[in-house]
């Protein structure tokens, strides 16, 4: 067959036709070629960075805060995720029915959470956190649109308020605000760290596109505190303060060997668990940021000065006269005796004899001795606010000034302080630097204040401190010789002595033939009618050592037979160490 | 020659498979190690939780009031007391 012969079948188009949807079909191709270029060639970044949006994510890495533990691994501060319910007001959809079952489930009022419900705001807010993980599971069932729970680190204290002083606390953000949460924050926090991954449609995560950035975690603390003996510090002390009706307190515990703070408490206290009622008052460490005037308890380093220089022996006889004048200050003893020995003095704590034995020093003589103990420096505990104290210049004490530091007025100590200076009469003369870290024995370097018999010396002095004729029989702890010195100050009141407020103290040390530890105890304003320190701080420094004593399994060094034999003997003065 | 090109093609197909397969045994991995991670996290904070509980029971102050209360127990007077020295020690 031949079409093209036919007529009929004869192509009869005009060109122009041809041309026409040619042209439409090249013109369609040159479209979409050119919106591909452009999409591939020009715009490739912005859709490219739209793209990446959507599958692919930088998370920031949690870095956890470290733990806080005492020296046998004890809980005393742990981070723990908890959730939080969050609403997001512009796109909450909330029926009347799910509102009142919210209600419940959350334990509040219907009317409370309208009222947090409808709050204007913006952007989103809290409506509680934290929530208990069985409320965060009923919320997430409800799947209402606009609330949500989001899970944050919140800070526990097991201990609570028992060493709530030592570990202080954080606020919302996580950032250490008092006691060892802030002075080591850098340490405990860690760094977060960053993660950019891309993640498919189920929201998994399929791949990383960087190198991970890991969070480096918070490292954990291990504290010197020994929290059962922290816990009886604070127990004892709760107790004298609620029998003498005093304003406050503090008791320090220190391990004369090494230095390290084993348990440190005050009265008040605060909870650090709650974060709502904070009043800076209780919160305040008063052993390490309050000063006192340490009254009595300064004049063991009277007796040290003078020995060291060998103006007296611990048997030398002093006149004492009930009183005696230096400028216009008539100094007067409580219980006079017209002679004593310099061991006497310090077992009656007679204001007399110790004035007399400094006034045979030169103020710059004595101020030096102070000095070298650590008053007037600050004690190096590394804890946030802790105060140096106050002790003026040897070179401008006025004589009445040079007079009345001998029973412990005109200077001002924190009771750490006080405590860490007694610490060169029970490591033989050698102050081992404060630390509220366990550390291990051989890392420490000690620092020589006294000769070893010096301090042997007024340890023995101090000893009989605690035997019958001394200030401290309550001291007593049975089966183990104890050291130590009472203080009672009248408290400085608008610039005058207040004739009725007092603060009683005392610091000793146990065992006395090898001292291990050293507790000072001060009472703010004991006003149940007794008040000496003997009486007051005593028995909390008694009960506490005798419990820590038992707690460390330290041998007794006074079998019961020499406890009873000192019953109604002279005292003993007992001349240690030699030399002397 | 021809044979040999028929030999390429099959081969090239194998590989394109074998990078398929290995491409998405790398992403279940991926997937299970993530999924390992959440799980060890949460192990990690559970075991902060379990801590936490441990130490609010040995609180010591709770331990105290147990032990006088409950147990009835007192710490005992000196006289009850009997130290033993090991011979041979100072």
């Amino acid at each position: 067959m031949n079409y093209h012969s036919r007529k009929l079948l004869k192509l009869n188009l005009a060109p122009w036709r041809m041309a026409t949807v040619g042209g439409l079909l090249l013109s369609g191709l040159v479209l979409v070629a050119g919106r591909a270029f452009y999409l591939q060639g020009l715009n490739t970044d912005y859709l490219q960075g739209k793209g990446d949006a959507v599958a692919n994510r930088n998370l920031t890495l949690p870095a956890h805060r470290g733990q806080v533990a005492d020296r046998h691994g004890q809980l005393l501060a742990i981070s723990t995720p908890v959730e939080s319910l969050w609403a997001r007001p512009a796109e909450l959809k909330l029926s009347a029915e799910q509102r009142a079952h919210l209600a419940r489930v959350l334990g509040m009022p219907a009317s409370e959470l309208s009222k947090k419900l409808t709050r204007k705001s913006r952007g989103e807010f809290a409506v509680q956190r934290p929530v208990t993980p069985e409320q965060a599971v009923k919320i997430a069932a409800m799947g209402v649109p606009g609330l949500h729970l989001r899970r944050e680190f919140r800070r526990y204290y097991p201990a609570g308020e028992v060493a709530a002083h030592v570990v202080g606390f954080t606020n919302v953000d996580d950032m250490g605000q008092e006691g060892v949460e802030r002075a080591y924050q850098d340490w405990l926090a860690g760094r977060e760290g960053e993660r950019q991954i891309m993640r498919d449609r189920r929201g998994n995560t399929i791949r990383d596109l960087a190198p991970i950035k890991t969070a480096q975690m918070g490292g954990n603390l291990a504290l010197a505190l020994d929290l059962k003996i922290q816990y009886l510090a604070h127990r004892e002390l709760a107790a004298a303060i609620a029998q003498h009706k005093a304003k406050g307190g503090s008791v320090v515990v220190l391990d004369a060997k090494t230095g390290e703070i084993l348990a440190l408490a005050n009265q008040p206290i605060f909870n650090p668990n709650n974060r709502r009622n904070y009043k800076p008052g209780p919160m305040r460490n008063r052993a390490v940021i309050d000063t006192f005037e340490p009254g009595s308890t300064i004049k063991p380093f009277v007796a040290a000065a003078v020995l060291e220089r060998g103006l007296f022996h611990p048997n030398t006889v002093i006149d004492t006269p009930e009183t005696w004048r230096v400028g216009n200050k008539l100094v007067r003893d409580v219980h006079p005796h017209p002679q004593m020995t310099v061991s006497e003095i310090i077992q009656k704590s007679s204001n007399v004899g110790a004035v007399k034995m400094a006034m045979a020093l030169t103020p710059l003589q004595y101020w030096e001795v102070l000095h070298r103990s650590g008053f007037g420096q600050l004690p190096g505990s590394g804890f946030p606010g802790e105060t140096a104290g106050r002790l003026r210049d040897g070179r401008a004490w006025k004589p009445v000034e040079h007079a009345t530091m001998a029973y412990g007025y005109g200077l001002s100590v924190s009771l750490l302080q006080l405590t860490r200076a007694y610490m060169a009469f029970a490591n033989d003369g050698e102050v081992m630097p404060l630390s509220f870290l366990k550390r291990e024995p051989q890392e420490i370097v000690g620092e020589r204040v006294f000769s070893p018999s010096v301090a042997r010396e007024v340890r023995a002095m101090m000893e009989t401190v605690t035997q019958e004729g001394g200030t401290g029989l309550r001291t007593r702890v049975p089966g183990y010789r104890v050291a130590g010195k009472t203080g009672t100050a009248h408290k400085l009141v608008d610039g005058r002595y207040a004739s009725d407020r007092y603060l009683s103290s005392f610091v000793g040390m146990a065992p006395a033939s090898n001292p291990r530890l050293i507790i000072g105890v001060v009472i703010d304003e004991p006003s149940g009618g007794v008040y000496y320190g003997g009486s007051v701080a005593g028995p909390v420094f008694a009960q506490v050592m005798a419990a820590s004593l038992r707690q460390l399994a330290l041998p007794p060094d006074a079998p019961e037979t020499a406890t009873r034999m000192t019953l109604g003997a002279p005292p003993v003065v007992a001349p240690a160490g030699g030399g002397a | 020659m021809s044979r040999l090109n028929v030999f390429l093609a099959l081969a090239l197909v194998v590989c394109a498979l074998a990078v398929i397969q290995a491409q998405h045994r790398a992403r279940t991995y991926f997937v299970e190690l993530e999924r390992l991670k959440k799980e060890a996290r949460a192990l990690e904070e559970q075991w902060g939780q379990l801590q936490l509980e441990q130490s609010t029971w040995a609180n010591p102050a709770r331990v105290d009031t147990l032990a006088r209360t409950r147990l009835g127990l007192v710490a005992p007077p000196q006289e009850r007391i009997h130290v033993e020295t090991l011979v041979g020690a100072p």
